[in-house]
């Protein structure tokens, strides 16, 4: 059962999926999710594991392609545009729509160079300095590490390696940034950073997170997609969007169930 | 429901051998201990060999004469003892097949782990590695029949026995270790650094080239050491493809003798205990070990220096 998000008509669409469909070799992970992005705003998917939000999150800028058996069936556009038309170049998608891992993973490189790289390899012109500090600076690690740019990125703390990564995908300035379970290997200290940073962010970008965390979504989010994992014939799991809707909604008089058990932390 | 606490009853059926295990505990301990000091014994064994050997050489010929003699003749009337005409020769033939294991090894292991889809690699691999376990004999007769008369159609200065082709054949067969210790060390880079350089906009080329080989540096440059060392000490190929006879200077394409080759020489012949002959073996054996000694040693200098740790 899919529902589209009344309130949404107010703000521009970033991405559009359409009876999105993706399956792992035999094996189908999520079926038939219908559902806006709109932009500028910070959209949470919750629900619980296997139920195929962090899949949906990585169709938005392809990474599924990376994963030979993967399937992606129905449509997703990006501001109007198939993004997986025969035309469109992933390298050139995911430079338009940035992503953040589950895990910090900076490369083991100085944290300059961790900015640099992909400014570098997308053929940034203008001057260097300046853009890795705008970059940390947006990402409000700059004042911990403007000493130690020279330093392995692989130095830092947990959370500034997320912040660094997040100051990385910043720096190619894309459209949409997508997170997927972010704080998830963070300390609670190091987690709020992160939420105040995604209020900043949002000034500038669209947001897609993936959470485990049902008070990050209420807390951060403007809008929630909550998934549910039904169990198949094949004695797998299948994951669905059961309802969509505004954050205040989806928490405090969701139209389905199942949505009112996981967030009132019944299942899950 | 409350957890009971275990009756008297229940307690009676467990009597476990407490003595019995710590006894078994202790003689395992001293079987593995004992197993490991043997390749400890033997290696301090031979070191200590070599030492007594090469100083009692050291007292017969000066280790000045040992360095700066400009010809090998320890078995002649007229004897000279300059080391370094045979480590040219190991050098020479050293670096040519290093030229040629380097890229073919890397770049197979790039192909195998980046590109090669799993079923490929899983049939590629073994069969780089039956290229290892050819007997270096064959690799010496391939090298001499057939690589140096080949060679010879358009190098025709080209002796019979020459480094060249001894490098080339002896690059070949340490390609394979380059190719499967690299593949490894750049298999285990983490998918998600991969996925952080993709996310970036980056392509298959620029995140193998920025991304997965700077994070497999370690791993790449032990296992070039590691091919280094192999081909220092390689002895049938460079005996039957480069000749026995001790040249000095960097000329590939003339008969030379290396270290290896030297001792495989001296102890086919009759080498009588204690002769000037016999400890020469030891010296240059020491010189070897000492090579690869010192190779060992820096990379794993390096491996601890550059490798990077992902918990």
């Amino acid at each position: 059962m899919t529902q589209t998000a009344g309130a949404m008509t107010a703000h521009k669409i970033a991405f559009q999926a359409e009876k999105l469909s993706v399956s792992y070799g035999s094996t189908m992970a999520v079926k038939d999710v219908f559902l806006d992005i709109p932009q500028n705003q910070i959209v949470a998917f919750i629900g619980p594991s296997g139920c195929g939000k962090s899949t949906v999150l990585r169709c938005f800028n392809r990474m599924n392609d990376l994963i030979p058996s993967a399937k992606v069936e129905g449509r997703i556009t990006f501001k109007g545009q198939d993004i997986y038309d025969k035309r469109v170049d992933a390298v050139e998608l995911r430079r338009r729509v940035g992503m953040v891992f589950q895990r910090p993973n900076p490369f083991p490189k100085s944290i300059y160079q961790n900015i640099a790289f992909g400014a570098r390899i997308n053929g940034y012109q203008g001057d260097m300095d300046e853009l890795v500090e705008r970059s940390l600076r947006d990402a409000a690690l700059w004042d911990e590490v403007k000493d130690k740019l020279k330093a392995s990125g692989l130095s830092l703390s947990g959370g500034q390696q997320q912040r660094l990564c997040i100051a990385r995908a910043i720096a190619i300035e894309p459209e949409v940034i997508l997170m997927d379970e972010p704080c998830s290997a963070l300390d609670p200290i190091s987690t709020l950073r992160v939420e105040e940073l995604m209020q900043e962010l949002k000034q500038k970008y669209t947001i897609v997170i993936v959470t485990h965390n049902m008070q990050q979504a209420s807390r951060t989010s403007d809008y929630t997609a909550f998934y549910n994992a039904k169990a198949t014939d094949q004695g797998g799991k299948m994951g669905y969007l059961v309802e969509y809707d505004r954050t205040e909604v989806i928490f405090q008089q969701p139209a389905q169930q199942s949505t009112q058990e996981y967030v009132s932390g019944r299942f899950g | 429901m409350t957890v009971q606490s275990p009756t008297t009853q229940s307690q009676s059926l467990w009597r476990p051998n407490r003595d019995r295990s710590r006894l078994i505990q202790s003689v395992v301990k001293f079987i593995c201990g004992a197993f490991a000091a043997v390749s400890i014994v033997t290696t301090l064994g031979i070191v200590a060999t070599l030492l007594f050997e090469t100083i009692s050489f050291l007292q017969e010929v000066p280790i000045w004469q040992f360095l700066t003699d400009r010809k090998w003749t320890p078995l002649f009337a007229s004897k000279e003892f300059g080391i370094f005409v045979l480590v040219s020769a190991t050098v020479m033939i050293s670096v040519i097949s290093i030229l040629v294991a380097m890229p073919l090894g890397l770049l197979a292991a790039i192909c195998l782990s980046e590109y090669a889809t799993p079923r490929t690699r899983k049939i590629l691999k073994p069969v780089l590695e039956v290229l290892a376990g050819v007997p270096t004999v064959v690799y010496g007769y391939f090298a001499l029949l057939t690589v140096t008369p080949f060679l010879q159609t358009f190098l025709p200065n080209l002796k019979g026995f020459n480094s060249i082709s001894a490098g080339l054949v002896l690059g070949v067969m340490i390609t394979p270790l380059v190719a499967s210790l690299s593949e490894d060390a750049i298999y285990s880079v983490p998918q998600r650094l991969r996925d952080g350089a993709y996310a970036l906009g980056t392509t298959k080329r620029e995140t193998i080239v920025s991304v997965v080989l700077p994070a497999a540096l370690s791993g790449i440059v032990s296992s070039l050491i590691l091919a280094v060392s192999r081909a220092v000490g390689e002895t049938m190929i460079v005996t039957l493809a480069a000749g026995a006879n001790p040249t000095l200077g960097l000329n590939p394409l003339v008969p030379v003798m290396t270290m290896t080759a030297f001792i495989v020489q001296v102890t086919k012949g009759d080498a009588v205990h204690g002769s000037i002959a016999y400890q020469t073996l030891f010296a240059v054996g020491t010189t070897l070990f000492l090579i690869t000694l010192a190779l060992n040693i820096f990379s794993f200098w390096f491996v601890r220096r550059f490798r990077e740790k992902y918990d």
